[in-house]
C-alpha cells in the first residue's frame, strides 16, 4: 500500500513523515519516531496506557491512525517535563507521592492528567477518580495516583498540598 | 493488532463524501470518531478497503439552535456534547447521557452520529433519541431525507441507511421548560455498555403527567421506544401504582441476550429497575 506524507508537531518539533494508511498512531509514534513512552497495553481501546495529547485531547493512540494526525499538536511524555529539563508537576506529583509501581501507565496517566489539569485546575478527588477512569492501573489501587494529581494541581496554584489523612 | 490495507480519504465536504461512497461502493466506509470502527478493524472483524474520515468537514460539526428545534452536527464529540451550554440550557439529558458512555478519552474522540448511525444496540445515544423523538438527517446520492430516530433501527447494526448514504445531523425539538429528565445505565464498569439503560422525559402540570417518554438501551437488538410504558404515566400523578404499571410494560417489551452482562431475565429486570430510578429523579426535577 502507498504511504502518505504526514507533516504535524510532536513535543514542540516539526516531523515529516510517510505512512500507511493503516499505521495506528501509537506505532507511528513508538517505532518510527522512537518515542517508546507511550505504551501498548490493552491495544483495545480499554487501559489508557498509549494516552497522547493531541490539539487538546486526550486521546488513545492505537485507538486512531497516523495519517488522521496530519497537522496536529501532539505530546508525548518525551514532551512533558520544564523546558530546563526539571521534572513537570505532574511528574513530580507521581514521583513524591509514589504514584506507581511497576509503571506500565504512568505515561498514560500523567498526559491524561495534565489534561484533566487543563480542563479543572483545582478538582476534587472524585473529578481525578471520574476524569482517569479511561486509565487502568493494576498496580497502585489509585490511591497514590490521585494524591500524585493533588500534589501537582496544588503546585500549580501556588496552594499547600494537604495529603488526606488514611 | 494491525488493521488491513486500505485506502484513506479526507473529503472536505459532504457533496465530495457522497461522491466517493458511490464511487467507491460496498468496500468504502465513512469513519466518524472511530473508537468502534478502528477496534472493529483491528481484529479484522471489518476490512474496509476504502476509509472516508468525515473529521475534516466543517458543516457536519457543531450545535445549533434553530427556532423551536437544537441542530447537532453528526461529527459533534461527545466531550463537545458536554461542554455545550445550548445543550445544558435545553437538553441536560444529553449531557447526563454522554457523560456514561465509555471514559474521557473516547469521549473526545466519539460522535453523535457515529454513535447513532452505528447500529449498535449497546450505544447509549439511539435510546435517547428515540426517547426525545429526534429526526436523523441523512445526505445520499439522491439528495437529502430525513428520518426518525423511532424508525430508524431495523436490527442490531442493521438501520434505515442505505449504502452510500450518512448521517449529517440530528434535530431534536427543544422540551417545555420545566420537564423532568434522567438517563440511568447499569453497567459494570466505567467503559462498559449497559447491562439495561433507561431514559426518561416527563412533563409535569399541577402535579399530574402531562406527557412522558421512555427508551430503553442494549435490552433489544434494538434501541426500544417504549411508548406504552410512557402512556401508562399520562394523566397520573406519577404514583407508585403508575409507575408499577409503566415499568410492566417497559419489561413486557425487552428482548435482551443472555451473555456476561447477566441473564436475560436479569437484564429485563434491571431495565425496570433502571426506569424507576430514571423516573424518580425526572420527578425530582419536573416542575410546573
Amino acid at each position: 500500500m502507498a504511504k502518505t506524507h504526514i507533516s504535524l508537531t510532536i513535543n514542540g518539533a516539526e516531523v515529516e513523515a510517510l505512512v500507511e494508511p493503516r499505521t495506528l498512531l501509537i506505532h507511528f509514534l513508538r517505532e518510527q519516531q522512537n518515542l517508546t513512552g507511550a505504551h501498548i497495553g490493552c491495544d483495545t481501546g480499554h487501559c489508557g496506557a498509549c494516552t497522547v495529547e493531541i490539539d487538546g485531547m486526550s486521546v488513545k493512540s492505537c485507538m486512531s491512525f497516523a495519517i488522521q494526525a496530519q497537522g496536529a499538536n501532539i505530546t508525548t511524555i518525551e514532551g512533558v517535563a520544564n523546558p530546563d529539563g526539571t521534572l513537570s508537576a505532574l511528574q513530580e506529583g507521581f514521583r513524591m507521592m509514589h504514584g506507581l509501581q511497576c509503571g506500565y501507565c504512568t505515561p498514560g496517566m500523567i498526559l491524561r492528567a495534565h489534561r484533566l489539569l487543563q480542563e479543572n485546575t483545582n478538582p476534587t478527588e472524585e473529578e481525578i477518580r471520574f476524569g482517569i477512569a479511561g486509565n487502568l492501573c493494576r498496580c497502585t489501587g489509585y490511591v497514590n495516583i490521585v494524591k500524585a494529581i493533588q500534589y501537582a494541581a496544588a503546585k500549580i496554584n501556588g496552594t499547600p498540598f494537604l495529603e488526606a489523612a488514611e | 493488532m494491525i488493521p488491513g490495507s486500505f485506502e484513506y480519504y479526507r473529503p472536505d465536504s459532504i457533496a465530495n463524501v457522497i461522491e466517493l461512497l458511490g464511487r467507491l461502493g460496498e468496500e468504502a466506509r465513512p469513519l466518524a470518531g472511530g473508537q468502534s470502527l478502528i477496534a472493529l478493524m483491528k481484529t479484522r472483524l471489518a476490512a474496509p478497503e476504502h476509509l472516508i474520515d468525515l473529521s475534516a468537514i466543517a458543516g457536519l460539526k457543531g450545535i445549533r439552535e434553530l427556532g423551536g428545534e437544537i441542530v447537532i452536527g453528526a461529527m459533534t464529540t461527545q466531550h463537545e456534547m458536554i461542554g455545550s451550554a445550548l445543550l445544558a440550557k435545553h437538553l441536560p439529558i444529553i449531557h447526563e447521557t454522554a457523560l456514561v458512555i465509555a471514559d474521557p478519552q473516547i469521549r473526545y474522540k466519539g460522535t453523535l452520529g457515529g454513535n447513532v448511525a452505528n447500529g449498535d444496540p449497546g450505544n447509549d445515544m439511539p435510546a435517547l433519541m428515540q426517547c426525545l423523538n429526534a429526526i436523523y438527517h441523512i445526505a445520499g446520492a439522491s439528495g437529502e431525507r430525513e428520518v426518525p430516530a423511532r424508525s430508524f433501527y431495523h436490527g442490531a447494526y442493521y438501520t434505515a441507511l442505505e449504502p452510500g448514504e450518512i448521517v449529517t445531523a440530528v434535530r431534536i425539538a427543544k422540551p417545555a421548560a420545566g420537564h423532568g429528565y434522567g438517563y440511568e445505565k447499569l453497567k459494570r464498569k466505567i467503559g462498559d455498555y449497559a447491562t439495561a439503560a433507561a431514559a426518561v422525559m416527563i412533563t409535569v402540570a399541577d402535579g399530574v403527567c402531562t406527557s412522558a417518554s421512555i427508551g430503553l438501551t442494549n435490552v433489544s437488538e434494538t434501541p426500544l421506544w417504549a411508548e406504552a410504558a410512557g402512556q401508562a404515566l399520562v394523566g397520573t400523578r406519577l404514583d407508585e401504582a403508575a409507575i408499577a404499571k409503566s415499568v410492566v410494560a417497559a419489561e413486557s417489551i425487552t428482548n435482551p441476550a443472555s451473555d456476561m452482562r447477566g441473564p436475560a431475565e436479569y437484564r429485563t429486570k434491571m431495565a425496570g429497575i433502571m426506569l424507576r430510578r430514571a423516573l424518580a429523579r425526572a420527578k425530582s426535577r419536573a416542575h410546573g
